[in-house]
């Protein structure tokens, strides 16, 4: 242990630690700015490039960045000194003399770290006006909108493109006043290696990375003379509510349905019924795998940030994951067919948007794959964000609201798909309704608490009919790298794998409220999922009775003829470089 | 602006690029030699030079663009058949070098570093090349043109244009 003393306080703390760190640990507020540390995930940006940290220690003339100056014995460290926080100071102003400042009109108004800094310090004028170094804004992809006016090169989102997400997309490019973050030989977006999770945006201090934002759009269909679906993904209701001043990991089911058949959705229907339909057919496909010696292990197919990295990276797999279609889009096929048909509309005439805590669901939904002639199964993805932003331009009171129930008839769901949007969860819905297929008798204890959690790569072994089962979960995507290499090479014996994009899955999700580098707001969002599932009676996916339902009037037999036609898809070999 | 690179024409000295890397790959911080090597074989890094890099090597591409752009010795763009240097040095500063580079560009229609899309020209800024005494100093080629002022620039280029159309400017 280290002992040193900030502000004239002592503290001691394990060799290695950052100033940062121990003024952490003694409650004393330093400002930070690039720095952001995410230990859950073992995400630590250490660029130490804003110098807003800055503190002064004794007997040094040169000031010390916080974040990155390990501690060493004695020192004595001032955070408070008319040095520190005139250097500071003048820092943000220098910042700001190479930024537009058009904060009103700027995607990341009100959550923007830059803002709030300019804020704190009171700074009330541009003293060092000059040229601003502007970028053309890359609009090249459906997902992620890149405005390089905007960044402060702070390198937090090449470090989660690189050292978690393992997909290298982001680079710092070029030298001086010139330097840029971006892909390899400027590439847009969309033509490089990128999967969409949008966890660099996630990560961005400011409005350089942002979702496409597909409000006005939404608005324009409401406005339509088009019957305008709307579903709604499990993570969703458990973050809204915080853009709404409500606590971390409200269950906000009720007053979420409430808000949207205010905005105007015709109906308002639950992803959660076509996550217990995506659970009926991959089960199926895993059991028919495993009876008729298919390809094993089978992955899972929902996430398509996921998806679009097998693609790139694992192109000579493409036989793994199952080819099951991600819950929404399932739904948006069956939005098409099923309900046009009962309700005698043709497929044109309906709009179906989904609301989503992810932003790779926006470039999937335009998928040419998802599609039906000239019909996509999902014409508009927004995020929990834009959802949020569309209750509060309605000027409809959150918080206030009275709960209300989804539309039917695809608005009912089970326990097993709520908990989809957490980490594990749907290979734990996949297991509850496997193992009833399998042995026909009744699971008791339908939860598996060694698939949940969020530690990075999780293993469990469970025994149905005398069979071993050997499941993993993963997520991230440089856990989910690992063990598809075991698999390449032949050292992993899996039947069934998980895998999310997104550090703690959807929950954690690029279009969720933002985390500001807050991880333990993932865990209350991953407890309020759990709750839901614990308060329902109907906890399998199987014993969904509108599922049945459409399997008796509509699909015929799960993993048959038509649910292959409608609720199952492809994939491509992409480019790896 | 896009210059295709044939890596069919080009099999040779891929090839003798791909045994440079294959024998250095496990040498610490063998990326920026790689790099030169690769520039000295083809005179600048293209696309697919880069991609070849980051194959061998097994480091993301986007890195291998990354440091290649952070260093000023590499280029991007092939050069052109008439390459031509405008020294900014000090001396040559001083006497309107800036003015005379200015000029060149709007001519040629392409920024210092760059070449035009036919090959026939490209644009290298360069230190003071020694000959103080002679400025404002151009040079084409292996061709010295002292005490140049932004009038001449016209028909310096001239001397060396195969196809007048070519340049709407000229
Ligand atoms: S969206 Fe994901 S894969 Fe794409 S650049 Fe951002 S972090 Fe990397
Ligand atoms: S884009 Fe955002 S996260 Fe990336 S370096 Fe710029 S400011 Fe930082
Ligand atoms: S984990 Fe969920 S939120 Fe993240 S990219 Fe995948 S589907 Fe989207
Ligand atoms: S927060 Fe410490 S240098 Fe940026
Ligand atoms: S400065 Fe141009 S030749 Fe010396």
């Amino acid at each position: 242990m280290i002992k040193l003393t900030i502000n004239d306080k002592e503290v001691s703390v394990p060799e290695g630690s950052t100033i940062l760190d121990a003024a952490k640990q003694l409650k004393i507020k330093i400002p930070t700015l690039c720095h952001m540390s995410l230990y859950d995930i073992q995400f630590f940006n250490q660029s130490a490039s804003c110098r807003v940290c800055v503190v002064e220690q004794e007997g040094r003339n040169n000031l010390l960045p916080a974040c990155a100056t390990p501690v060493s014995e004695g020192m004595k460290i001032r955070t408070d000194t008319k040095k520190a926080i005139r250097a500071r100071r003048t820092i943000v102003e220098l910042l700001l003399s190479d930024h537009p400042n058009d904060c009103l009109i700027c995607a990341k108004n009100g959550d923007c770290e830059l803002q709030k800094i300019a804020a704190d310090l009171g700074i009330r004028e541009i003293k060092y006006p000059g040229e601003i170094a502007t970028f053309p804004t890359d609009n090249s992809s459906k997902s992620i909108v890149r405005n390089m006016t905007k960044c402060i090169l702070c390198k937090r989102c090449e470090t989660m493109c690189s050292s978690i997400q393992t997909v290298d997309v982001l680079t710092e490019i070029g030298r001086g006043f010139d330097t840029v973050m971006g892909a390899a030989f400027n590439l847009p977006m969309d033509e490089t290696t990128c999967t969409f999770c949008g966890q660099c945006l996630a990560v961005c201090p400011t409005g350089a990375l942002s979702e496409v934002n597909n409000v006005s759009k939404v608005w324009d269909a409401i406005n339509s003379d088009k019957v305008v679906i709307v579903q709604t993904a499990p993570a969703v209701r458990v973050a809204l509510g915080e853009e709404f001043g409500m606590e971390v990991g409200s269950l906000v089911t009720g007053k979420m349905v409430g808000a949207l058949r205010r905005i105007g959705f015709d109906r308002v229907f639950d992803t959660d019924f076509a996550a217990d339909l995506t659970i009926i057919e991959e089960a199926s496909e895993l059991i028919h795998r495993i009876q008729h010696g298919g390809k094993l292990p089978m992955l899972t197919s929902c996430c398509p940030a996921w998806v679009k990295f097998f693609e790139h990276q694992f192109s000579d797999m493409l036989d793994i994951p199952s080819s099951c279609k991600s819950p929404h889009e399932m739904f948006g096929a069956l939005s098409k067919t099923y309900f046009a048909e009962k309700m005698g509309l043709k497929a044109e005439d309906i709009i179906v948007v989904s609301v989503m805590p992810c932003v790779a669901k926006k470039y999937e939904a335009a998928r040419p794959e998802l599609s039906e002639g000239s019909s996509s199964d999902v014409d508009i993805v927004i995020t929990t964000r834009e959802l949020a932003l569309m209750i509060k331009e309605a000027s409809i009171d959150f918080e206030n609201l009275d709960d209300k129930e989804f539309d039917n008839p695809l608005g009912e769901s089970t326990g097993a798909s709520v908990i989809f949007g957490a980490t594990g969860g749907v290979i734990e819905a996949t297991l509850r309704t496997a193992y009833e297929f399998l042995t026909g008798k009744t699971l008791e204890n339908v939860e598996f608490s060694s698939l949940r959690g969020m530690q990075g790569i999780k293993e469990a072994t469970i025994d149905i009919n005398g069979m071993s089962i050997n499941i993993a979960v993963s997520h991230g995507l440089g856990n989910a790298r690992h063990l598809l290499e075991k698999i390449r090479s032949g050292k992993a014996n899996y039947h069934a794998i998980e895998i999310m994009a997104c550090p703690g899955g959807c929950i954690g999700g690029a279009g969720q409220p933002f985390h500001h580098g807050d991880l333990s707001i993932l865990d209350k969002r991953m407890n309020g999922l759990y709750k839901e599932d614990r308060g329902k009676t109907l906890r399998k996916s199987h014993e969904n009775p509108m599922i049945k339902k459409l399997y008796d009037e509509f699909l015929g037999e799960p993993y048959g003829e038509k649910a292959h036609e409608l609720l199952h898809t492809t994939y491509v070999a992409r480019k790896k470089i | 602006m896009d210059f295709k690179f044939d890596i069919e024409k080009n099999m040779e000295k891929v090839r003798c690029l791909e045994t440079f890397i294959e024998k250095n790959r496990q040498v610490p911080g063998v990326l920026i030699p790689v790099l030169q090597e690769a520039q000295g074989l083809f005179g600048y890094l293209a696309r697919e030079v880069m991609e070849i890099i980051a194959r061998g090597l097994d480091v993301p591409v986007s890195k291998v663009f990354g440091v290649a752009t952070y260093y000023t010795q590499f280029t991007f763009m092939p050069k052109g058949e008439n390459d031509i240097s405008i020294c900014l040095g000090t001396a040559c500063y001083v006497k309107g070098a800036q003015e005379i580079l200015e000029e060149v560009q709007n001519i040629l229609g392409i920024k210092d570093g760059e070449t035009t899309p036919d090959l026939k020209f490209s644009i290298t800024s360069t230190r003071c090349v020694g000959d103080c005494s002679l400025a404002p100093v151009v040079l084409v080629n292996d061709d010295i043109y002292p005490n140049v002022n932004k009038k001449e620039v016209k028909d310096i280029i001239a001397k060396y244009k195969v196809e007048v159309e070519c340049y709407d400017h000229l």
